[in-house]
């Protein structure tokens, strides 16, 4: 998911802020089954058959968003604690019954939720549900494990700061958001990782992970009738209880809220690191993905920045000026408005020069409207790669329950090539005056203070 | 699907640009040595299934050498298009490394009929995406497209192998662009930098001795007419061959094929690399002091390369060592005894010559780099005095053979996989590691650690974290 761009790793996981959720042409067109179980939990279903294997995706609405400040991570915490011991099964027990089948069974966060995601062969669905329905109603949460894992989560953010990319995010989101949850590392910090105990740890689970408020995706070679006796047989136990209060739902998605800082302009923090390439990233608050406006903007970031060779700050940066490997724009549409960043490494001594044409470009995008040939470009692109991302089962489990999630709606699939084929050019520009900012802009620089030259007009 | 072995610290794959071209979410867990350089691969393909895959390749070839294979799947209006040539930076001639990727690079920057980055453009018009990745041994183009619009790639891919421009200007730009990439790959990277100098000792003779991306100073020296040169004697058909994986009709796709690629005249390049690894014959340590926050270990030890006999037996020492939480290393090392925060086993037999067992860890805070060292020789001990049980071995075996079922999902891996095998001689291949993995005892495994995982065939490389003063 896109979220995971903080958590994993920045490069890879571009392709999903670049074209995040599609849909398929009709002639493929997926055939969702949905039902609600006697516990409330949402479920929806793809049968493929082309392979003899299994996909399942749960998304529990557990996230930054549900978690006290103080504890921050917590979130991310209680989804790697899954698999680490339940009352039937130790960790390694868990690890080497799952991978005895060549199946993998992990857990994970981002900002807006949790994700249990299970690939099995079918031959051994039984065993991998077994297994899944395990680690989700049954984690014993031991003191020793948890101890261990929060070492390994504090050992992972250190090392993880020899990445120049790693700090300028950390930095840059810090600024945009203030105290906000999206402000903050998915893991949280050495320090909140510290203050966790398992007491908030277990509170948390018992809390948000219910099957009211979770959604359970399967695709691949299994019938109905084979999922619902699953369903039975490992789901049922699953107590439906009232879900925790999500931070999400107390805000109205689409403005800013009270805690995300309000911009001071043009404000620059410079991290100095013996590095011979400067991360900078620049940018401001964005858009949440309800937004009315979102796929206009997806359309305009595609031409500024968000459509690699074919967007503008590649097409100069890199190519003209030659001072880039890697630069892009993303409008991270959260549950909660997300960032718009900007994001380039290049030599110390051309940091100045790429970030003074970033601001020109920005500039340029509000000031005069794209070319036809742009904007026919942005749509083609963005309609017409739909079905390469919905290509795999593992793809399609994801894309499902993101849909439900974000509530994009049942008929999303059919309905996303209007959505972006009614964005007109004075949508494009529109929304660049309205959504970006070359004033107030936030700009994180990680570079070599005495190496770096950062002279620009303003 | 994420599972370990698909990457190798020895495979560098080095794309035109990487976020368009991981197509794989699989990098949980791994060290970040592979996050940052490798585009993920299923580098141990794996068994079960592999003859499936095998009988739905079509083989053909046009009469200037051109060899094609077609993989049908019509589970999806899509399509997979990729052509290999077998040029890497182990063609490169001293002075001149990083050559291969560089005209990677230029790849994408024009003909005369289309301009500099007019490929992208067409490809991305049509809701394609296209990269590119360079390893040590070949050069590999890839295109995913809705399969109507397969031609495209046809056309686009038979142009650029006969008439790159390789304007002078566009070189220049590009080469900065390079250095850039080196840097963020490289020069700022603590860890890859260690690996780098580490490949460096460990190969002494062979051209494995340097990196992908060329040094710093060589890249910036290479000249237009050096890759003018290298453009005309590598790129033809005799020196190709395409795979397309996915929804097409054979037939017509090979009537454009013909139409496209069928004028371009052969090269006979025979460009192979003589020279033969020395073998080693003691331990080497290498050093790198750098700003970082932890310290870390990789070492190497030379090995043979698929489809040697030993190769199925070293694969599943690897996966037994390093594939997933109940491996040895990850159970002992960082569960057990929280030595290192992370610690991995690559088996990298994916080479035209023989090349390296690697293993490394990034110490946990406060650890000694020492401690891990020893704790990853105690773990190579025990497998050299007591072999794996069987259920052990048979882990490693669904493992391997359930990767290479969830591959094929993905019309991309399955071409990938034909291109890897057929890389090393011959797409059929696949079916004998099928074979070869399944005949794997314990005590095959076993032999393995005793004969390759010595002290006198081993390469360290240490990273040393320093503060500096900036």
């Amino acid at each position: 998911m896109k979220n995971s761009k903080y958590r994993e790793i920045s490069i890879y996981s571009l392709i999903f802020i670049f074209a995040f959720l599609f849909f398929i042409s009709s002639s493929h067109a997926v055939e969702i089954r949905r039902e609600v179980t006697p516990n409330k939990l949402t479920v929806l279903q793809v049968e493929r058959h082309n392979l003899p294997v299994v996909m399942v995706t749960l998304l529990v609405k557990a996230s930054p968003l549900s978690e006290p400040g103080d504890k921050a991570g917590i979130a991310y915490l209680t989804s790697k604690m899954l698999n680490e011991g339940t009352s039937r099964r130790t960790s390694s027990g868990i690890s080497g019954e799952i991978e005895f089948l060549g199946a993998a069974l992990d857990a994970s966060t981002n900002y807006d939720f949790t994700t249990i995601s299970l690939s099995v062969l079918k031959k051994d669905i039984e065993k991998g549900f077994d297994l899944f329905s395990d680690i989700l109603l049954n984690p014993s949460f031991k003191e020793d494990e948890l101890k261990r894992k929060k070492e390994l989560l504090k050992g992972a953010l250190r090392q993880r700061e020899e990445d120049p990319s790693f700090v300028a995010n950390k930095t840059f989101i810090k600024e945009v958001f203030g105290g906000h949850p999206y402000g903050r590392l998915v893991e949280g910090s050495v320090e909140s990782i510290d203050a966790i105990k398992r007491e908030d740890v277990v509170n948390f689970y018992h809390r948000h992970y219910l099957p009211a408020n979770a959604i359970l995706s399967v695709v691949g070679d299994l019938t109905p009738r084979e999922l619902d006796s699953l369903l039975k047989k490992y789901l049922s136990g699953w107590s439906a209880g009232a879900p925790g209060i999500n931070r999400q739902t107390e805000t109205a998605s689409g403005n800013e809220t009270d805690s995300i800082a309000v911009p001071a302009r043009g404000e620059v923090v410079l991290v100095n690191k013996d590095v011979t390439q400067a991360s900078i990233i620049l940018g401001n608050l964005g858009i949440s993905r309800s937004n009315p406006d979102y796929y206009a903007v997806q359309v305009m970031n595609y031409v500024l920045g968000g459509g690699g060779f074919a967007s503008r700050l590649m097409k100069i940066v890199r190519d003209e000026m030659g001072l880039t490997y890697s630069i892009y724009s993303a409008f991270v549409g959260n549950k909660e408005p997300g960032q718009f960043e900007v994001e380039v490494q290049t030599k110390n001594g051309s940091a100045g020069a790429v970030i003074e044409e970033i601001l020109k470009q920005i500039r340029l995008i509000m000031t005069a409207p794209v070319t036809d040939q742009e904007l026919s470009d942005a749509k083609a692109y963005l309609t017409g790669s739909f079905p390469r991302r919905l290509e795999t089962s593992r793809k399609v489990a994801d894309f499902l329950a993101a849909v439900q999630f974000y509530n994009l709606g049942d008929d999303y699939i059919e309905k996303y090539p209007e959505y972006i084929n009614r964005v007109t050019k004075d949508d494009v520009l529109r929304v660049a005056k309205k959504y970006l900012d070359p004033e107030n802009y936030k700009l994180a620089v990680v570079g070599n203070e005495k190496k770096l030259i950062m002279d620009f007009k303003k | 699907m994420c599972r370990k072995g698909f990457t190798s610290a020895g495979f560098y794959f080095i794309c035109r640009i990487c976020p368009f071209g991981g197509f794989f979410d699989i990098l949980v867990g791994m060290r970040r040595l592979g996050f940052l350089l490798i585009l993920f691969l299923w580098f141990v393909p794996a068994v079960a299934g592999a003859s499936t895959i095998t009988s739905a390749v079509k083989e053909y070839r046009l009469k200037n050498g051109l060899k094609v294979l077609i993989v049908e799947d019509h589970k999806a209006p899509l399509a997979t298009f990729q052509i290999w040539y077998r040029v890497g930076s182990v063609n490169e001639p001293a002075g001149r490394t990083g050559m291969s990727h560089l005209l990677e690079h230029m790849m994408f920057k024009g003909t005369p009929k289309y301009g500099s980055k007019q490929f992208s453009n067409i490809i991305s018009r049509n809701g394609g995406t296209d990269n590119a990745f360079t390893t040590k041994e070949y050069t590999t183009y890839f295109q995913t497209i809705a399969s109507d619009r397969i031609n495209i790639s046809i056309e686009l891919e038979a142009d650029r192998m006969a008439n790159l421009l390789l304007d002078p200007k566009e070189v220049a730009a590009e080469k900065n662009v390079v250095m850039e990439e080196r840097r963020m790959r490289y020069e700022d990277e603590p860890q890859s930098a260690v690996y780098e100098d580490a490949v460096a000792a460990a190969f002494k003779a062979h051209p494995y001795h340097w990196p992908v991306i060329g040094w710093m100073s060589d890249i910036a020296s290479i000249q237009r007419d050096d890759l003018y040169k290298y453009y005309r004697t590598s790129y033809s058909p005799d020196n190709a061959f395409i795979v397309i994986s996915g929804d097409v009709q054979p037939e017509s796709i090979l009537t454009k094929i013909e139409k496209e690629f069928g004028n371009i005249a052969p090269t006979n390049n025979k460009a192979r690399v003589n020279t033969v690894e020395p073998e080693q014959q003691g331990e080497r340590r290498i050093y790198v002091k750098k700003e970082a926050e932890l310290p870390y270990i990789t070492m190497l030890y030379h090995v043979p390369n698929f489809p040697h006999e030993d190769n199925f037996a070293l694969d599943v020492l690897s996966t037994i060592l390093s594939d997933g939480r109940s491996s040895r290393l990850y159970k002992n090392i960082v569960y057990e005894k929280r030595l290192a925060l992370n610690a991995s086993a690559e088996y990298s037999g994916f080479y035209r010559n023989p090349f390296l067992f690697t293993f490394s860890a990034t110490a946990a805070p406060g650890k000694p780099i020492e401690d891990v060292e020893k704790a990853i020789y105690e773990e190579i001990d025990r497998i050299k005095k007591e072999p794996p049980s069987e259920t052990e071995v048979q882990k490693a075996k669904n493992q391997i053979e359930a990767s290479f079922i969830f591959a094929q999902d993905s019309n991309y891996s399955k071409a990938l996989y034909a291109g890897m095998f057929e890389m090393m001689g011959d797409w059929r291949l696949m079916d004998k590691y099928l074979e070869g993995i399944r005949k794997v005892k314990p005590a095959d495994v076993q032999a393995m650690a005793k004969k390759y995982l010595t002290g006198d065939n081993k390469t360290v490389g240490v990273l040393i974290p320093i503060k500096n003063s900036k």
